[in-house]
């Protein structure tokens, strides 16, 4: 393509030796014209973001290098160009916006700053033009009172504002490529929805051609005018968006799309009358401590979870919904009594489990047991998996040959070798941890789950796996399931029941297709209609 | 110039017995063989065993006491952390000085001094490591099985800050080993035992006409420190299975 401003030709990208294969990118060539998104799409480690961060020679050299190939970038190819010259493009022709708004801000300078910043670098200006640009690119990014986010610090900001800056960052000396590593993975939905569209309607102004790196399908469909699919660092499908996910040819793509969740509800069971567990005016709060000596006025408190009443019918699947901070994390922890709650009541057969002591609640664990958001942190990294499963019937009483007779079985059932009892976690992959994580929970044969984010942390081909793991396991255990998660999509093919949180408080509660059909909260309905790709899902299902 | 100096000097300490300062220039040579020869190897081995003994059950009350204080947090937290902070806040020679030259100058006393000089930077260190990994996922999964709080502090969470307390562990004994030689170089040591730094500080004086009285100590202290450090390290990759399983 003559107008491409951007051709990447048969680009290899070298690991180091030993590495579990050779090439992280082998043979990529993709090209991005002015004003055109280009996603590419692919699971972990499929060599997405190091081909962004040799666009912008920052691969982790020396041990990652570019071994063969050329990048072309109006002319000049990046994999030749001088140290110097790849400083003067970085920021200045091309620039990233990072996926945690957190990290890729220095904490200890301001907002205002860190823009400044760029300009001295790579724009004769003075402090005067240069703090007046400022502002005016914090404006046109839609950040609230820019005066006074020129000299906030980051931590200042929330997690949508500050990936607003960094988007005004990139955008400052108006690059003729944006690219987007990622850039609303660790963001809430709704928040995600205004990024992308800020991103969409920055592109229409400036003309710049966008790389948007990505895993969400739902985003893809979204902003792509083309995608690319990358599987271990090769591309196995490029072509517009509409070819890619509509028709897609080859069998990766096509496993890959399928295993996105629907947005259309799985049809409700019928509803049991048996209550599992419920809550009733569940009440937690943080802080409002003083310091040591009583001095001082106490601590912020915060309302984490405010007289939830909620209930969980034997054989169900209640989801809790809501975005990050809504308090579904601690609700679930406070019915598990891994935190304690302030007031109300905790049910279960008639017992309130919110009053009683540590060893009187012992007998009661092996009902209520819990599967964890992620499987690298919820794993012991010195006990071997075997131990880890084992452990649980032991400490409720089994003796150690029926505990690890017990551990092989479930093991099986997971899906898991017998071999993985005698391993360490960190063999296995995420979705194989999740699975142990899972089996350490059946240990205790539990009648009532709970499960946080058990797959937010996972591929969406290993997503689907667990889920329909957590679908068997459910049917053949009866077991009843509070399934906490912050993705509608999933939350439609889960749950039964869905209850949406939002400031620790329960807006809604209904039949997931009621909650999706007829949304009766103004909430619900801001939340529903963020979800990524929508148009492509009304597409596909109708 | 410093023999009168040097000799006022460890009287105001009332710890330099004559067998220092007052020492014939000839037996001085002597003084090099010192660790060597059979009848010091087991006063050398029992200094030794003693302090290692003080040390490993020092370290046991002080990693009990740090993991209580990371673990429970709160009030515990904050009466364990603030006797901690007292020790820490005293200059950790000057205090050994003072411990030694109150208790009198022996091994007892050393082992007493240094000891009490070096925990607090351990607890602090298992404390921070105990207040991190108290809230990981995986201890809060041993919580759901009904697992007792001893438990999960000593086969749980224990294990997993063996590394740093493996690594400062050996560092402290490097550390123990200096601070001793400081002690006995100040006349502080015990007259009946010769260890490297009362050679050191021996030899000071001769410094000019036998360099070698003071440099040879001086080069094993160097090495024994740097052996231990280096044992401290192999000790963690040892230990760790995830690097077990890279070799």
């Amino acid at each position: 393509m003559t107008d491409s401003l951007l051709t990447i030709s048969n680009l290899d990208i070298a690991l180091p030796e030993g590495s579990e294969r050779t090439l992280a990118v082998e043979n990529l060539s993709v090209d991005l014209a002015p004003g055109e998104t280009l996603c590419i799409v692919g699971e972990s480690g499929s060599g997405k973001s190091l081909t962004a961060r040799a666009l912008m020679g920052l691969l982790p050299a020396p041990h990652v290098k570019v071994s063969r190939g050329a990048i072309d970038f109006c002319g000049e190819d990046l994999t030749q160009v001088s140290e110097r010259r790849l400083r003067e493009i970085r920021g200045s022709e091309i620039s990233m916006v990072f996926q945690e708004p957190m990290t890729a801000l220095n904490p200890v300078m301001t907002i205002g700053s860190q823009i400044d910043e760029i300009f001295r670098f790579h724009a004769n200006m003075s402090a005067q033009q240069r703090r007046q640009r400022a502002v005016e690119l914090l404006d046109s990014v839609q950040l609230p009172d820019p005066k006074q986010i020129v000299s906030a610090y980051p931590h200042e900001l929330s997690g949508g504002q500050r990936q607003r800056a960094m988007i005004a960052m990139a955008l400052a000396l108006e690059p003729k490529i944006l690219i987007a590593d990622e850039p609303t993975t660790a963001l809430d939905v709704t928040t995600q929805a205004q990024i992308l569209k800020l991103i969409s309607d920055m592109q229409a102004v400036h003309k710049t051609g966008v790389l948007f790196i990505t895993h969400d399908f739902g985003v893809v469909a979204d902003i792509a005018d083309r995608v690319a699919v990358m599987q271990y660092g090769r591309v196995v499908e490029t072509g517009t968006v509409d070819k890619v996910l509509n028709h897609p040819e080859h069998p990766y793509t096509q496993a890959l799309i399928a295993s996105v969740p629907s947005l259309t509800p799985r049809a409700a069971r019928t509803r049991s009358d048996d209550i599992a567990i419920e809550t009733e005016k569940l009440h937690k709060t943080f802080g409002g401590g003083r310091s040591f000596f009583g001095l001082g006025p106490p601590n912020r408190v915060v309302h984490a979870v405010k007289d939830v009443t909620v209930e969980l019918r034997r054989g169900e699947t209640l989801g809790i919904v809501g975005e990050s901070g809504s308090g579904k994390s601690t609700l679930a922890r406070c019915m598990i009594r891994l935190l304690d709650s302030d007031s109300g009541k905790i049910m279960i057969d008639g017992t309130n489990l919110r009053t009683l002591e540590r060893a009187q609640m012992r007998p009661w664990r092996s009902k209520i047991q819990m599967v964890f958001q992620d499987p690298f942190a919820s794993l012991n990294p010195r006990i071997k998996v075997g131990q880890i499963i084992a452990q649980g019937p032991m400490i409720q009483g089994a003796s150690r040959e029926e505990a690890e007779a017990r551990t092989r079985e479930l093991l099986g059932i997971v899906g898991l070798d017998e071999r993985a009892f005698n391993r360490y976690p960190h063999e296995f992959s995420g979705g194989q941890r999740q699975r142990i994580g899972i089996a350490r929970a059946l240990a205790l044969n539990p009648e009532i789950l709970v499960a946080d984010e058990p797959v937010s942390a996972l591929d969406v081909s290993i997503q689907a796996q667990i889920l329909k793991l957590l679908d068997e396991i459910r049917e053949r255990m009866n077991l009843s399931m509070l399934f906490i998660t912050h993705d509608l999509r999933v939350a439609a093919q889960v749950c039964d029941r869905l209850a949406v949180m939002r400031y620790g408080e329960i807006v809604e509660t209904g039949a997931t297709s009621d909650i999706f059909d007829e949304p009766q909260h103004s909430y619900t309905r801001d939340l529903l209609a963020a979800v990524p790709g929508q148009n492509w899902d009304r597409q596909t299902t109708v | 110039m410093s023999t009168k100096s040097s000799d006022s000097y460890v009287d105001i300490m009332e710890a330099g017995k004559s067998t220092l300062v007052h020492m014939p220039a000839p037996k001085k040579k002597k003084l090099l063989w010192s660790a060597g020869p059979p009848d010091h190897v087991g006063e050398k081995l029992a200094l030794i065993e003693c302090a290692s003994i003080l040390l490993i059950g020092i370290s046991s009350c002080t990693i009990a006491e740090a993991a209580a204080a990371g673990y429970y947090g709160g009030r515990t937290d904050d009466i364990l952390m603030r006797i901690t902070e007292v020790f820490q806040t005293i200059p950790s020679f000057v205090f050994a000085i003072l411990l030694v030259a109150i208790m009198k100058p022996s091994i007892d006393s050393i082992v007493v001094a240094i000891t009490v000089v070096s925990w607090p930077g351990v607890a602090r260190l298992v404390r921070g490591e105990f207040l991190a990994l108290k809230n990981r996922e995986f201890v809060q999964a041993c919580h759901t099985l009904g697992m007792s709080d001893r438990r999960i502090m000593l086969a749980e969470i224990l294990p997993n800050c063996l590394s740093p307390i493996i690594v400062i562990g050996s560092l402290m004994v490097a550390t123990a080993i200096l601070i001793e030689s400081g002690l006995a170089f100040l006349g502080l040591g015990d007259p009946n035992i010769m260890s490297w730094g009362f050679q050191i500080g021996a030899g000071r004086t001769m410094l000019r006409s036998a360099w070698w009285i003071c440099t040879f100590p001086g080069i094993a202290i160097l090495i024994t420190v740097l052996a231990i450090n280096l044992v401290g390290e192999g000790l963690n990759d040892a230990l760790n299975p995830r690097l077990r399983e890279r070799n």
